[in-house]
């Protein structure tokens, strides 16, 4: 009951303050003497009117905007406390280990769906020719796969696993900002449902890059499109500065800025960059709204605007966005790959200066997008070297996962094998990104399916195997039970190599040609893309066996014990689950956490005063 | 065991945080809050110089004057406002804060005016205008637009710290929902002070230019 009140008060506002604001835009513009419908500027105004609402009924008056007009709230803790088993990821819960939950299952939800997107894709590409959906849907299809991939591989990792594993990680009970934190992930699901709803509101054209001037003309659903993704970016914003904030305050007694694990160093710095460029995508979009429904013109090139302002803007955004996803996937593998091989971590503070790196050389590499856009020639030389400047601090944390694993104790179990398939994975991202990166080669391989299959080689190759890795590393953690080794290490070979054959065929055509976003190519390439379509059906068929053991798990598996893998992180010396505080004890930091096997190393945390039937407190000193 | 002794009294988390370590882990989430709005600020001020270098339209530079001098002297009132919560002086307070909300209700006003006046508009050129170089339209009513919507969403945050003020909420050691809207007020005056000399000044005098 609690679920459905929560969902259906939160429907119930967001609908009535949907239709309020459909009223107030149309009497706005009556007003000032305009027509009073039109499709575009009302639904705006309603939906931001509806946003407001779902969010309201949804639980944040209760807990949030009543204490703006000085009134008593409720207990924003009252919901995690309670024993609502399932129903306490249907409502607003400000505890961080539902909210990651929360957030992990909705993208895994999106991620198949998106997906299945990919598989209609791939069915229309099997050969030249074939017309399995008409070229509109095509395009809508692909903007759809498009973009929300792109939402999963922003938040999944960060939203889902981090928002879990984090406050964890440093001790703490919760986010520094826990009502923040629910509110972040309530933004999600308006956005998700008016994605969803886009298909039937006109479709989509333009990809999830959404380049004037088709993002202006079209009559899609283009200005749903770009509401639904500027609050994205508000949730993301939101949750990287309650990261960032987190981080820096919450921390255990003991726990410096030597002794955080890898994981949350990568989202230390995946937060900053959340927190500093998401502002890029968001006005982009802005723009592309008001040259769309105001009739301003930004990029409206016969009245003075420029396109070109649009790919500055979106892509000093979009290209941080790429170490948004893919530094979570290298903060897992090296997290993983710590534990797994035994011994410590190689060259810490050397991994941790290369997030850091990165952090300071994503902002100034954002034009390798644009070398074929018509930008000036001088541009040119800089951003190829300032983008091929930040392969240094990824062959930094390369150096260290390649060193932690040379002479370590491989523990070979699931988690450990997506780990090393993000180092594999990524270094063949790695070498294509510089043909990208290299003006020369760039001008022929532009817009090709080469471009596809290197940022699939990095993003799905580094991030996604990192997202699984995560999961089947935290699966004991977040459900209490064992996932099965057997289902899991199939899903892994099945997806490695589903995933190997499909995108390493695909470099093939892109170098022949092909373009990306096309319905269709030359006869020539058949050959190819059937290969890579056979083999993408099969890197998709990999994913029911991940459901399968996922859910069948959760439900029925092996109840599992607080620390399964003999790791020394916080997060393992608590039960599996956790308790809603998280420690029943206040923690305190001694050691580095990946001292395996070094004589005479500090446990990494002790309990003070010692728990009592607490499990494993000693945190693995003796491992 | 120094580490213990130190912090074995302290209770650890978000859910029992001291006050004081509230305040600063508030005061650090407020200023990366403005951190990210600067962003979206920024880009839009890029925006205007990447679109069309220093040109500028002829705008009302008294009236650009006047709302400037308006929002400036809010700041001063709202300055004035937080150090007298500091000192424990309600009435001073609750009188500055109110102060604080007219200026910025003129200020709105001011730049609703100067829209209806404006000799320029959005999307087509008026008598004299480059009718291939209109953007100067879009970008001021944005620019101001956006910057606007801050003004008022300020306004209505400050209407709500007096009206919790009056009602008796807050006292002098704890104020943060004054100090925060404050904060923010000021941050929005900030922003100004950059755009008014993008909008106004950077052509010199306001002359038709171009």
């Amino acid at each position: 009951m609690y679920a459905a009140t929560t969902i259906g008060g939160g429907l119930g506002t967001g609908l009535l303050s949907f239709y309020l604001g459909l009223g107030v835009a149309a009497l706005l513009r009556s007003l000032f003497g305009f027509d009073a419908w039109d499709r575009d500027f009302n639904a705006s105004i309603g939906y931001i009117f509806g946003l407001i609402g779902w969010l309201m009924g949804v639980g944040m008056w209760g807990t949030w905007g009543r204490e703006w007009f000085g009134a008593k709230i409720k207990d924003p803790h009252a919901n995690s406390r309670k024993e609502l088993g399932w129903q306490r990821y249907f409502m607003f819960n400000v505890d961080h280990k539902v909210i990651g939950v929360q957030y992990l299952v909705t993208f895994l939800v999106v991620f198949i769906l998106a997906g299945a997107m990919a598989m209609v894709i791939r069915l229309e590409l099997m050969d030249s020719g074939r017309d399995f959906v008409s070229n509109k849907t095509y395009n809508t299809v692909l903007g759809m796969h498009g973009i929300m991939m792109v939402a999963v591989a922003v938040a999944a990792v960060v939203g889902g696993l981090g928002n879990y594993a984090v406050p964890l990680m440093i001790g703490a009970d919760d986010m520094a900002f826990p009502r923040m934190n629910a509110l972040s992930y309530w933004l999600v699901p308006p956005v998700a449902v008016t994605l969803l709803l886009s298909p039937f509101l006109g479709g989509l054209e333009t990809g999830w890059t959404a380049y004037p001037p088709l993002s202006v003309l079209t009559q899609s659903a283009q200005t749903f499109w770009n509401l639904a993704i500027i609050t994205f970016g508000l949730s993301s914003i939101l949750g990287g500065l309650n990261f960032v904030v987190t981080v820096m305050f919450m921390r255990a007694p003991g726990m410096t800025w030597g002794r955080l694990p890898m994981f949350v160093w990568s989202m230390f710095v995946t937060a900053w960059l959340a927190l500093l460029y998401t502002q890029g995508f968001a006005v982009a979009l802005i723009m592309v709204t008001l040259d769309r429904i105001a009739g301003m013109g930004f990029f409206d090139a016969a009245r003075g605007g420029d396109p070109l302002l649009y790919q500055h803007v979106f892509w000093f955004y979009s290209h941080p966005a790429v170490y948004i996803m893919i530094l979570p996937g290298f903060g897992i593998a090296l997290e993983v790959i710590g534990h797994f091989s035994r011994k410590p971590l190689f060259a810490y503070r050397y991994a941790v200066g290369a997030f850091l790196g990165i952090l300071g050389l994503s902002g100034v590499v954002w034009a390798h997008h644009m070398f074929t856009a018509g930008i000036p020639n001088y541009l040119h030389g800089p951003f190829l070297v300032a983008t091929e400047l930040i392969s240094i601090p990824t062959g930094l944390i390369f150096l260290s996962a390649l060193g932690t694993i040379w002479m370590g104790k491989l523990w070979l179990r699931t988690p450990m094998l997506f780990a090393l398939a993000v180092i594999f994975n990524f270094a063949c991202g790695g070498v294509t990104g510089i043909f990208l990166a290299d003006v020369p080669t760039d001008i022929h391989l532009q817009d090709t399916y080469f471009v596809v299959a290197h940022f699939h080689y990095t993003i799905v190759g580094g991030e996604i195997f990192g997202l699984f890795a995560g999961i089947y590393y935290w699966f004991p953690k977040i459900t209490g039970r064992m996932y099965n080794e057997k289902l899991a290490k199939l899903h892994f070979w099945w997806m490695f190599i589903g995933f190997n054959v499909t995108f390493f065929i695909m470099h093939w055509p892109g170098i022949e040609g092909m373009n990306r976003r096309i319905a269709d190519y030359p006869q020539s390439l058949e050959t190819a893309n059937l290969i890579v379509s056979l083999s993408a059906f099969m890197l998709g068929a990999s994913f029911l066996v991940f459901i399968y053991n996922f859910v069948n798990s959760w439900v029925r598996g092996p109840a599992a014990e607080a620390n399964p893998w003999g790791a020394r992180t916080l997060e393992w010396q608590t039960s599996s689950p956790p308790p809603v505080e998280n420690f029943l004890q206040p923690p305190v930091i001694a050691g580095h956490p990946y001292d395996y096997g070094v004589p005479g190393a500090a446990p990494h945390v002790t309990f003070y005063p010692p728990a009592v039937g607490s499990p494993a407190g000693g945190g693995g000193g003796g491992q | 065991m120094a580490v213990i002794a130190a912090h074995g009294a302290q209770t650890h988390g978000a859910g029992h945080m001291s006050p004081a370590k509230r305040l600063q882990v508030n005061r650090v989430g407020l200023w990366l809050f403005f951190f990210s709005e600067s962003i979206i600020f920024g880009l839009l001020f890029t925006s205007r110089f990447f679109l069309l270098g220093t040109h500028q339209e002829h705008v009302d530079q008294f009236l650009g004057l006047v709302i400037t001098i308006v929002l400036l002297a809010s700041s001063v009132t709202a300055y004035t406002a937080e150090t007298a919560m500091e000192k424990g002086n309600r009435k001073l307070a609750a009188w500055s804060l109110f102060a604080t909300i007219l200026l910025g209700v003129v200020f709105a006003i001011g730049v609703g005016f100067e829209w209806s006046v404006a000799e320029f508009g959005i999307k087509t050129a008026v008598e004299g205008q480059d009718p291939h170089n209109v953007v100067w339209g879009t970008v001021f009513f944005s620019m101001t637009g956006l910057h606007a919507a801050h003004v008022v969403s300020g306004v209505l945050m400050l209407g709500l710290a007096l009206m919790m003020l009056l009602r008796g909420h807050f006292s002098k050691d704890s104020h943060w929902g004054i100090s925060s809207t404050i904060m923010y007020w000021h941050f929005v005056d900030v922003v100004w002070v950059f755009y008014y000399p993008a909008l106004y000044l950077v052509a010199g005098g306001g002359t038709h230019t171009g």
